[in-house]
C-alpha cells in the first residue's frame, strides 16, 4: 500500500518538514504536592523520527507523556508543539493539533466494538453539524460512510479484520493493544505517544508491532515518542533515545551513544557509590 | 390448601369472571410503567455517560415541575413558560458541569455519587427559596394537555381511560424513542459510550467530557421536566414527588443501568406487576398495600439471580 494512494494522513502540508523541530519541552517540572515526578527536563523530538523515551520504574517517562498531551500540568516549563509554545497543554488542543497516543494499561471503549473504538478515534476529524448527526441524514450519513472507509483501511493495515465486530472488553491483550493503536491512528496524528506499547507481549506479538510501527513511521511519515523496557525493541526501532532516572534526564542521543553512557548503565545495572 | 387456592385459582377466576377490571388494572399498570421508565431513562442516560447514579434525578423533576409553574404564575402565556422552563434545565446542566462534575474527572464514582447528593439538598433549598414550600396544581389545562375521560365497555362492566395518561403514554413513547435514537445511532451516542468506558481514552480521542455531560444532563433535565408535567398532572406539584424517583431504582436493578431499552421494558415490568399483583395477590391474602414495596422485592431476585439485569451490559473483566 502506498501512502499516496491512501485516505490516510492527508492533513493539509504544516510546513515543517522531515527532520525539523516538531516538538521540544523546555525546562519541565512537575510534582504531586512533595514528590517531585520530573526535574527541569527539556527534549525535542524531530519530524519523523521515532524517538524512545527509557528509563527505570518510577523514573518519569509516563508523566513526562501525560504532560505533552495535557493531563498532567507542569508547574514549571513550556511545551512547543508546532510552533506553538504553551504553558499547559489540554486534552483536547493535544487532541486537535495532532497528537495521540496509547496507555500504558490499555485504555479501550470496553464495552464498543473494535469498529466502534477506531471509529471514536475519528471523532475530530468529524465536522458535520450537530443537527444532522442527531438525524443521521443528509451530509451525516455522507460524512460517516467516508470516514469508515478510513476507518477500515486501518482494521487492514493492522490485520484485525477478524475481530472487527468484537466487543473489545473479550479480545486478548495483545489485540487490545493493537485496537488501541488503531484507534490512536485513526487521527491521522503528526505525534504519536506510545506508553509501553509491547508491554506484555509474547515475542511473536512483539515482532508484529515492531513492524506496525515502523510501517506507520515509514509509509505515513507519522513521527512517533514511545516508552518502552525491551532494550532490544528500543534499539532496533527508535532513531534517538532519551533517558530518565528519577525524573531528570541522564542521557539523550543516538542509541549506541545512550548504550555506551555510563550514567545510564548505572541506573540500569546499579552502582556503587 | 386455602393458600394454595388464594393463589393459584382465585385470581384467574377473578380475571375471567370480570375482564372489565383486569383490563383497567392492565391500563393503569401500562400508564405508571411508561411513567417508571420515563424516570429511569434520565437515571440511564446520567449512568452511561458519567457511570454515575444521580442521586438529583427525583429533585430535577420537582425542580423542571415547580419551575415550569413557577413561570406561568408570572404572567407567562404556558407554552412560552414551556420553552423557558426548557432552558433553565439546559442553564442547570451547563452549572451542574462547570460546578461539579468539571471537578471530579478521574475521581472514584462514589465520590461522584456523593456529589450528586450534595446537589440534591442543594436544589431542594434552591427550589423551595424561589418558590416556596406549598404544593401547587399543575397548569395541565393550559399546556393542552387533555383532562376528560372515555369510557369502553367490556363484558357488562365499564374501562375508564383517562385522557391525560394516553396522553402521558404517547408522550413517553416519544421521547424515549427520540432520546434512543439519539443516543444510539449517532456520533454523540458513539462519544457518549466512550465517555461512560473510559475518561481517559475519552480525551485522548479529543471528545469533549464536558460537552458530553452538559448534553446528558439536558437530556435529563427535559425527561425530568416531561415526568414532573406527567406525575404532577395526576397529584400536586410538590416536593413529596422526589420519591417517585426511587421507583426508578427497582426498574433500574431490573432492566440494566446501562440499557434504554431495559429502562423501557423494566418500568414496563413493575408498572404491570405492581397492579396485577396488588388486585389479585396482595389485597386478598396480605390485605393490600403491596404496590409500595412489591417492585423492591423483584429487584431483589434480580440482585440475586442476575445482577446486571435484563439487558445491563454484562460485566467483562480478564482475570
Amino acid at each position: 500500500m502506498n501512502a499516496h494512494d491512501s485516505n490516510l494522513h492527508n492533513r493539509p502540508d504544516d510546513g515543517i518538514a522531515k527532520g525539523e523541530l516538531l516538538l521540544h519541552v523546555d525546562n519541565i517540572s512537575l510534582s504531586f504536592g512533595g514528590l517531585k515526578a520530573i526535574t527541569d527536563v527539556s527534549f525535542d523530538i524531530l519530524k519523523g523520527e521515532v524517538r524512545a523515551i527509557i528509563g527505570p520504574n518510577g523514573a518519569g517517562k509516563t508523566s513526562m507523556l501525560n504532560v505533552i498531551n495535557g493531563f498532567y500540568h507542569p508547574q514549571e516549563g513550556t511545551i512547543t508543539f508546532r510552533g506553538e509554545e504553551r504553558r499547559r497543554m489540554r486534552p483536547y488542543q493535544a487532541a486537535s493539533s495532532g497528537i495521540s497516543r496509547t496507555f500504558q494499561n490499555v485504555a479501550l471503549f470496553a464495552g464498543m466494538s473494535t469498529l466502534d473504538n477506531i471509529m471514536a478515534g475519528r471523532t475530530l476529524k468529524m465536522k458535520k453539524n450537530f443537527f444532522w448527526q442527531m438525524w443521521r441524514y443528509g451530509p451525516a450519513l455522507n460524512e460517516e460512510i467516508e470516514h469508515r472507509k478510513v476507518v477500515e483501511e486501518i482494521i487492514d493495515f493492522l490485520e484485525i479484520e477478524h475481530i472487527r465486530k468484537s466487543p473489545v472488553g473479550t479480545l486478548p491483550y495483545g489485540l487490545q493493544k493493537r485496537v488501541e493503536l488503531g484507534r490512536a491512528l485513526a487521527a491521522e496524528p503528526d505525534l504519536l505517544l506510545l506508553d509501553e506499547p509491547m508491554a506484555g507481549m509474547n515475542l511473536e506479538e512483539k515482532e508484529d508491532m515492531s513492524r506496525f510501527i515502523i510501517e506507520v513511521n515509514e509509509q505515513y511519515g507519522t513521527t512517533i515518542a514511545l516508552i518502552e523496557h525491551d532494550m532490544g525493541v528500543v534499539m532496533d526501532l527508535a532513531d534517538r533515545v532519551m533517558v530518565l532516572d528519577y525524573g531528570k534526564k541522564i542521557g539523550d542521543g543516538l542509541p549506541e551513544e545512550v548504550q555506551a553512557n555510563e550514567d545510564v548503565i548505572a541506573a540500569y545495572l546499579g552502582v556503587e557509590h | 390448601m386455602e393458600l394454595l387456592n388464594q393463589i393459584f385459582v382465585d385470581p384467574f377466576v377473578t380475571m375471567y369472571e370480570l375482564p372489565d377490571l383486569l383490563l383497567q388494572t392492565l391500563w393503569e399498570g401500562f400508564v405508571s410503567g411508561t411513567l417508571y421508565s420515563l424516570i429511569a431513562l434520565g437515571f440511564v442516560l446520567i449512568f452511561k455517560a458519567s457511570g454515575v447514579f444521580n442521586f438529583a434525578q427525583g429533585i430535577m423533576v420537582v425542580f423542571a415541575a415547580l419551575t415550569l409553574v413557577g413561570i406561568f404564575a408570572l404572567g407567562v402565556p404556558a407554552y412560552a413558560a414551556l420553552f423557558l422552563t426548557i432552558g433553565v434545565m439546559g442553564l442547570l446542566a451547563f452549572t451542574v458541569e462547570r460546578l461539579i462534575l468539571r471537578h471530579m474527572v478521574n475521581q472514584p464514582d462514589i465520590i461522584l455519587f456523593m456529589s450528586t447528593i450534595g446537589l440534591t439538598f442543594v436544589l431542594i433549598g434552591l427550589g423551595q427559596l424561589i418558590f416556596g414550600g406549598e404544593p401547587k396544581a399543575m397548569i395541565t389545562k393550559e399546556l393542552g394537555l387533555p383532562t376528560g375521560s372515555s369510557v369502553w365497555d367490556v363484558g357488562g362492566g365499564a374501562v375508564i381511560f383517562q385522557h391525560i395518561d394516553i396522553a402521558a403514554a404517547i408522550i413517553a413513547f416519544l421521547l424515549i424513542l427520540g432520546l434512543a435514537i439519539f443516543f444510539n445511532k449517532t456520533r454523540i451516542g458513539r462519544a457518549l459510550r466512550a465517555v461512560a468506558d473510559d475518561h481517559q481514552a475519552a480525551l485522548s480521542v479529543g471528545i469533549s467530557l464536558n460537552q458530553i455531560w452538559v448534553i446528558v444532563w439536558f437530556a435529563a433535565g427535559i425527561v425530568a421536566l416531561a415526568t414532573g408535567i406527567m406525575w404532577a398532572a395526576k397529584s400536586d406539584v410538590s416536593f413529596a414527588l422526589q420519591v417517585v424517583a426511587l421507583k426508578a431504582l427497582p426498574v433500574l436493578v431490573l432492566g440494566g443501568f446501562t440499557s434504554i431499552p431495559g429502562a423501557i421494558v423494566g418500568g414496563l415490568i413493575i408498572g404491570f406487576g405492581e397492579k396485577l399483583f396488588d388486585l389479585y395477590w396482595g389485597s386478598p391474602i396480605l390485605g393490600g398495600g403491596t404496590e409500595s414495596w412489591f417492585a423492591f422485592i423483584i429487584a431483589l431476585l434480580f440482585l440475586l439471580y442476575r445482577p446486571e439485569g435484563l439487558f445491563g451490559e454484562k460485566l467483562i473483566e480478564r482475570i
